[in-house]
């Protein structure tokens, strides 16, 4: 299974393997990293599962839909260009090693 | 809270999961006492009429943590109905009878289905409110060609669009003229019974069931509308509102008044009981009335600003109410208490397939309804919170950008 390390705004790390096809947001709440929300269910209406993507990685993703664009303009913490939102992210192989940086708020 | 004294919470759906997260989440130490009339882990509902009714049935995407998680966090969780509540005493009456003492009761019990009053056989009605009764008519669907929908409510109109898609007849009964009509303005009604009806559900308005028979072949059902039509069917599902579950805190002497009343800081009558959730009536700034409101969001913001509350750092509860609806591939998106509207203004085409409704009352802004714009809903939110405005005539260029008013 990919492994995925969300850094935590005190600076501390958690690295959990997630299984392929569920969506980062999905396998954060299931690991209980308290600092991903997801209130909608991953519908992409809430913007509480938003992340800051690690810079060499941003640019791999599918782009980003206009919903995401647009709901990422509401979020609790400032956007800035590697913002995404979670739930938007699809685990696969490819995202394997990926490093997202937790906001220091999502509500 | 100590162990003899714990906190206990009624109702694990989203505002009571989110109650006891949000209070460990703020460092509350105590015992946490979470009551779960269930047959399931505490789960997410809205995903219910959406992604589980197409998916595998898979129930690890639903559940809000597994199960771990609740020992982690020393969150108790009671497979129980709770019968009663003695407030003298600081204790309820748990479904088998056993007792359960309380040094803080929270009452998160939610509401259940309105049902279908026409005679008709056992089963072939189904509701789409918990996990046992989706399940249910998931097996259902199966084997079913035509299906029936009666109410055209947010659930009623996502589980028709998912009919069209699963490539069912589809049949949607309204006793009312329009859709959603409790929730939205008529320009947002017109555009989902256009695009409903463009993607072939057929719509019967003013009329609903007078009765249901089995028959017509098949194990089918034949329907009998009031005004003397009849279809014939594999199923009916049934939207038409809910109640809300006031009867434990009306036998205990609580104020219920079209649900349970809660102050501006969640409180019940009794200081010792809180309430959140669906199930209660409460002041808002953003409506003259005292409201009651059905969502995701007012049941988790509820939990959270009881959970600061019961660690001392309580604050009125004044959130935004928001909404929001899949149906077919069209996203609805609601801001704002909208019932006083007496003047809308429209934004964009509803050609194009994307626009938002401005509601007003005079020239204040209630909300706004966005469909496939969720670049209007997250700004309008943000307005709406800083308790801005928009003005009409601005808000009726679509060109105008509506983000330059947070500048």
């Amino acid at each position: 299974m990919p492994n995925i390390t969300f850094l935590n705004p005190d600076g501390s790390r958690q690295t959990f393997d997630i299984a392929e096809g569920v969506s980062v947001m999905q396998g954060a709440v299931a690991n209980g990293v308290g600092g991903i929300v997801g209130e909608c269910g991953g519908n992409a209406m809430c913007a509480t599962c938003h992340v800051y993507v690690d810079g060499s990685q941003v640019a791999s993703f599918p782009p980003m839909s206009a919903d995401e664009d647009a709901l990422l303009d509401g979020t609790a913490s400032d956007r800035k260009p590697n913002s995404r939102l979670s739930c938007q992210i699809r685990v696969t192989e490819a995202v394997g090693g990926l490093v997202v940086e937790l906001p220091e708020r999502q509500i | 809270m100590t162990e003899a004294n714990p906190l206990v919470i009624v109702g694990a759906g989203h505002a009571g999961f989110q109650l006891a997260l949000a209070l460990r989440q703020n460092h509350y130490d105590g015992s946490i006492k979470l009551v779960n009339n269930e047959p399931y882990a505490p789960y997410q509902r809205p995903p219910l009429s959406k992604a589980y009714l197409k998916g595998d049935g898979n129930l690890a995407p639903l559940v809000f943590r597994p199960k771990a998680f609740f020992s982690e966090q020393r969150i108790e969780l009671i497979p129980a109905k709770a019968e009663a509540i003695d407030r003298g005493k600081k204790k309820i009456r748990l479904s088998a009878g056993a007792e359960l003492q309380y040094g803080h009761l929270v009452l998160a019990v939610g509401a259940r289905n309105r049902e279908l009053r026409s005679p008709h056989e056992e089963g072939c009605i189904h509701y789409i409110r918990t996990l046992a009764e989706t399940a249910c008519l998931k097996e259902r669907l199966l084997s079913a060609r035509h299906v029936t929908v009666e109410g055209t409510g947010f659930i009623g109109l996502e589980f028709a669009s998912a009919g069209r898609r699963k490539g069912l007849i589809v049949d949607v009964i309204e006793l009312g003229q329009r859709l959603m009509e409790r929730a939205v303005t008529p320009e947002i009604s017109q555009f989902f019974l256009r695009r409903h009806e463009r993607s072939g559900v057929n719509f019967h308005f003013g009329t609903e069931v007078a009765g249901i028979e089995r028959g017509g072949g098949d194990g089918r059902y034949t329907i009998a509308l009031a005004q003397g039509k009849k279809i014939e069917t594999d199923l009916v599902v049934a939207g038409i509102g809910v109640n809300p579950n006031t009867e434990l805190a009306a036998s205990a002497g609580l104020v219920v008044n079209g649900g349970i009343l809660v102050d501006q800081n969640l409180s019940t009558s009794d200081a010792n009981i809180s309430a959140i959730g669906d199930c209660v009536v409460f002041p808002t700034p953003y409506a003259t009335k005292p409201v009651r409101i059905e969502s995701v969001q007012n049941a988790t913001d509820q939990a959270r600003c009881l959970a600061a509350r019961l660690v001392g750092k309580g604050a009125p509860y004044r959130s935004l109410p928001w909404f929001w609806s899949d149906q077919g591939s069209d996203k609805l998106q609601i801001v704002g208490l909208t019932h006083d509207v007496d003047r809308t203004v429209l934004r964009g085409s509803p050609e194009t397939g994307s626009f938002s409704v401005f509601c007003y009352a005079g020239d204040r802004l209630l909300g706004i309804e966005s469909v496939n714009w969720p670049a209007d809903h997250v700004v309008g939110r943000e307005i709406l919170e800083r308790g801005g405005s928009v003005d009409p005539k601005a808000a009726a260029d679509p060109d105008f950008v509506l983000k330059t008013l947070l500048e």
